[in-house]
């Protein structure tokens, strides 16, 4: 017997049709498929019983109600609470995506110190105790050098109970630095001191009511302000009530409003004179609230017997022929919308807290909130709406005399100084005080950080990196590993929303007394703490006055303490509604003569005539000279992108179009007709450059944008958080440049003159 | 003569024979070997090096349980309020009972022991678990269609101890799912199978439909 090759050949056959009889071949194929549904790293929820429990999120300042389905200490799902008076179910993209910072790489996962250089990126992990001590110990020898007054804090808020803290701190501690960033809330709140005499009130509109929203510029559907709430209310209009959008590009909101206007940039006063004028010649104006509780509508006599112009004279020169010539509008659809919006049930017109770029344009917000008064629309159901935060049951800080000295030096933003005396954060202005300081004198020697990502967030933000990066000692106490964490010496993680107790002041913009509490969901995932616990302990371990200053044991303690009575009701609902009614309207004002100031008295102006007083229209320039820059740069929003402190979680990422963002590049929008000019044409690469900065970009024809407007998302660009985050886009930020109010000190530019030349 | 002679030498018979290689039986062998090979290797070999006995980290009695509740099967494996289903219980439901060593059963200590006493879940095997892509529900079987337990899941309610687990290496599932015979016929020996076609099977004798893709796979 011989054997050969082809016994073998033979045996492979043998084999080979075999197997093809046996399991092996398809049980495999099977189980390799099976195989491939339990990667270790594809995320599968814990099987259990499923609990819902309801909280807020806090991701920007919306306060949205929101629900969470959640199986043992495990979050699975977010959704908007249908029973929350803010948004009623509504719920934004940053919202339902939160839950990948709760899990996600972004976090600081405990205290850290900074290693390597600043901004490098480089941390140890120190324990609570070694941290709070090193903090205090440096914030204890910068006070006993007399330096108490250079102590800053940069927050996101004013408002609510952590905030609050650190105000409390800064006070005890001796420095009157607590600054907010900056948001369309500050023009409102000087409009507000100015004419109806409030000082820190809320001001809010009633867009579930109204029956005609007279939009500049809001993002309503954009993302921009409280996006829940707006949303929602949006989602409730039927075809009795209308939107008018005015705005430079035609965004989601312009896009489904009833009318869309596209008026000049900056020019948006003008159009509110011009709305105004015609109400006023058509005698449209409701005379009730005109003649009982308003002042300075006609021309009136002071004590020195001057005479000096009222409202109805400045408006007067406002023709609708002229506002067209300002606003590159026609002048019979400035007419037919004035008619429209003083014959309807409920008007209401709204400006800066949700637009992209909040221009804090005292005269356009004086004149759209004096709008609101012609046709009698404040404190009334659909109108806008003024109230005052509950009032915190805590005791007097006690001061040594360090604090009270400090505390009595002028700010070092230059806010409440002789200079911007009604102002009360300028934060825009900070950056080049510290660059034009040297070290020695730096006003600012240790910072805080709360709530905000100003290294991101500030206009100019390569020149407010280099100024903050000056400070000699940076605290963060951000969840996150953000910009300005990276840049910071000392990290104090907070908790993630879902982790921890807080409570949710009204969020800007909406017409109702609304607290909120946020509320545990999971234990926390990492070693962080409530930041209003590291504050306190901070507090107790400088001891002395500061630490009397903080009696509680703990944050909770605090809060509960600080809400009384409330506290029971905002942990049982989740929310409390402090003021069912807003003032009527003889209660309602708290200016001199308890009327509504069409004059406003009050105003801090760059010149002493009537007119600079009056909110006449005043063509604002913005940065950059016209000869380099023919076009102008504006940023936009849109609500998948989180354009706030908090960057876009990966989730909202994918949901970008490709002709938004497309891998790294970011698409710019410019009109056809801009472009043939540039000789650029659709997915070009271009450089556009503005006085702040220079970046790559792709180009995106798009008709909505007003032929010489660049219009570029806000919100991508960061550098921060982690890999799938960082390095996505353009920083909006990098190229704008604050343009500040001569008597405010408030930014505001509407955008910056810009250049696009084809790389 | 020469010339024949040299002619014989040179005929065919006398020469090395060419190359002739095995024979067709040979052949036939060699593929017979590897057939056969293949067979073994694939219906014994390939079954025990695809499964791992797994050990059950407690030999549970369901027997006796089942004498000591009220409510049989729906005592631990029960419906939440929300209609989902329980499964298998967890420790803070075992604890209710076992706070403390109440018998002598060394399963009973061991579970005491090494988990309520260190507030520690039992990592069960579950003889049914299907893969994530597989949405099951017991409610529309056991409450819609009135089906018992032990349809699907066996006797396992009778037994006074665990059946052996096989876990499979590659997809980490039970042995059970695709049935303890490899080639799925017969009787199942514990319990019904529980592939895709089975389910299949049962849908289209009770319902006349197998149902839709999205059914199962949301």
């Amino acid at each position: 017997m011989k054997i050969d090759r082809r016994c073998f050949l033979s045996l492979a056959g043998g084999l080979a049709v075999g197997h093809l009889l046996t399991p092996i071949p398809w049980k495999i194929t099977d189980d390799i498929a099976i195989w491939t549904q339990n990667w270790p790293w594809t995320p599968v929820p814990e099987t259990g019983p499923v609990t819902w429990k309801n909280t807020v999120c806090t991701l920007c300042a919306g306060g949205c109600g929101i629900k969470v389905r959640t199986i043992r200490d495990r979050a699975i799902k977010i959704e908007g609470r249908t029973d929350h008076p803010v948004n009623k179910g509504s719920l934004c993209p940053l919202g339902y995506a939160s839950l990948q910072y709760l899990y996600g790489p972004s976090r600081v996962k405990t205290p850290m110190r900074r290693t390597g250089e600043r901004g490098s990126g480089q941390f140890e992990a120190i324990s609570w105790d070694e941290a709070i001590s090193e903090v205090s110990g440096k914030l204890d020898a910068l006070r006993k050098n007399g330096r108490a007054h250079t102590l800053a804090c940069i927050s996101g808020s004013d408002k609510g109970t952590v905030p609050v803290l650190f105000k409390r701190f800064l006070d005890a501690y001796g420095s009157p630095n607590f600054i907010r960033t900056p948001s369309g809330r500050d023009a409102h709140e000087i409009a507000a001191y100015l004419a109806q005499g409030h000082k820190d009130k809320n001001i809010g509109f009633d867009l579930e009511n109204a029956t005609f929203i007279l939009s500049f510029g809001c993002g309503l559907l954009d993302g921009s302000g409280a996006p829940g709430y707006q949303f929602n209310a949006y989602s409730r209009f039927d075809k009795g009530r209308t939107l008018v959008q005015v705005e430079p590009r035609l965004s989601n909101t312009a896009a489904r409003a009833k009318k869309w206007l596209p008026a000049k940039p900056g020019t948006e006063g003008a159009l509110a004179l011009g709305v105004a004028h015609v109400i006023v010649k058509n005698g449209l104006y409701d005379a009730d609230f005109i003649n009982g509780y308003a002042f300075g509508f006609e021309d009136w006599t002071d004590e020195g017997g001057n005479i000096h112009m009222g409202f109805k004279s400045l408006v007067n020169e406002y023709t609708p022929q002229k506002v067209s010539a300002i606003t590159g509008l026609d002048a019979n659809a400035i007419e037919s919308l004035a008619r429209d919006f003083a014959r309807a049930e409920k008007p209401v017109a709204v400006c800066g807290y949700n637009e992209c770029k909040p221009s804090a344009n005292i005269d356009k917000t004086l004149a759209v909130h004096a709008l609101n008064a012609l046709v009698g629309n404040i404190n009334q159901a659909g109108g806008m709406i003024v109230f005052a935060d509950p009032e915190y049951a805590v005791s007097e800080v006690r001061k040594d005399r360090i604090a009270t000295e400090g505390t009595a030096k002028p700010r070092a933003d230059m806010a409440g100084t002789d200079r911007y005396p009604q102002s009360r954060y300028l934060l825009d202005l900070l950056p080049e005080v510290l660059m034009g300081a040297n070290e020695n004198n730096l006003p600012v020697q240790a910072l805080m950080v709360t709530g905000a990502n100003p290294v991101y967030t500030t206009e100019n933000s390569e020149t407010a990196r280099a100024a903050f990066a000056k400070i000699p000692f940076i605290v963060s106490f951000s969840s996150f590993m953000d910009e300005t964490a990276k840049l910071a010496d000392i990290i104090l993680p907070d908790h993630h929303f879902l982790e921890g107790y807080r409570d949710v002041p009204a969020p800007d913009g909406v017409g109702k007394a609304v607290t909120s509490l946020s509320a545990p969901v999971v234990k926390p995932q990492y070693d962080t703490r409530n930041t209003g616990d590291v504050i306190i302990d901070i507090a107790r371990s400088l001891g002395g006055t500061i630490g009397e200053s903080f009696p509680w044991k703990d944050y909770d303690t605090f809060l509960k303490q600080a809400f009384k009575e409330h506290y029971r009701d905002l942990s049982r609902n989740g929310y409390v509604i402090h003021a069912e009614k807003p003032l009527p309207w003889d209660r309602a004002f708290a200016t001199e003569n308890g009327k509504y100031a069409f004059y406003p008295t009050r105003r801090h102006a760059a010149g002493t005539d009537d007119k600079s007083r009056l909110p006449a229209y005043r063509e604002l320039d913005i940065p950059g000279d016209k000869a380099n820059g023919t076009l102008a740069l504006i940023p936009y929003k849109s609500p998948r992108i989180a354009a706030g402190a908090v960057a876009n979680p990966p989730f909202m990422t994918k949901t970008i179009d490709a002709n938004v963002l497309k891998k790294e590049m970011l698409f710019i929008q410019i009109n056809p007709e801009t472009a043939r000019g540039l000789n650029l044409r659709q997915g070009d690469t271009a450089v556009i450059r503005t006085p702040a900065g220079e970046a790559r970009v792709r180009v995106n024809l798009f008709d909505g944008v007003m032929p010489g407007i660049v219009a570029m998302p806000a919100g991508l660009g960061h550098t921060a958080f982690s890999k799938f985050i960082a390095d996505k886009g353009v920083n909006v930020n990098a190229l704008l440049k604050p343009s500040a109010d001569p008597a405010y000190g408030l930014n505001t530019a509407w955008g910056v003159r810009a250049s696009l030349q084809k790389a | 003569m020469s010339t024949q002679t040299d002619n014989t030498s040179n005929t065919p018979s006398n020469a090395p024979s060419p190359k002739k290689g095995a024979t067709g039986w040979v052949i036939l062998a060699f593929f017979v070997i590897g057939f056969g090979f293949s067979l073994l290797g694939g219906w014994v070999g390939f079954p025990n090096m695809l499964y791992k006995e797994v050990p059950h980290p407690i030999d549970f009695n369901h027997a006796l349980h089942m004498d000591l509740v009220f409510d049989g099967c729906n005592s631990c494996h029960y419906f939440r309020a929300d209609g989902s289903f329980s499964g298998a219980p967890t420790l803070n439901e075992c604890r209710d009972c076992h706070q403390f060593v109440m018998g002598t059963d060394p399963n009973e200590e061991k579970f005491v022991e090494e988990y309520v006493l260190q507030d520690k879940e039992v990592p069960w095997n579950i003889f049914a678990k299907q893969p994530d892509n597989v949405y099951f529900s017991h409610a529309p079987h056991v409450k819609g269609a009135g089906m018992d337990c032990a349809a699907c899941h066996g006797d396992i309610g009778t037994s006074e101890s665990l059946r052996p687990y096989q876990e499979n290496r590659i997809t980490g599932y039970s042995r059970d799912i695709w049935g303890w015979e490899m080639s799925r016929l017969g009787e199942p020996k514990y319990a019904p199978r529980m592939k895709m076609m089975d389910c299949v099977n049962c849908h289209v004798e009770q319902t006349d439909s197998k149902g839709s893709c999205f059914q199962c796979h949301k």
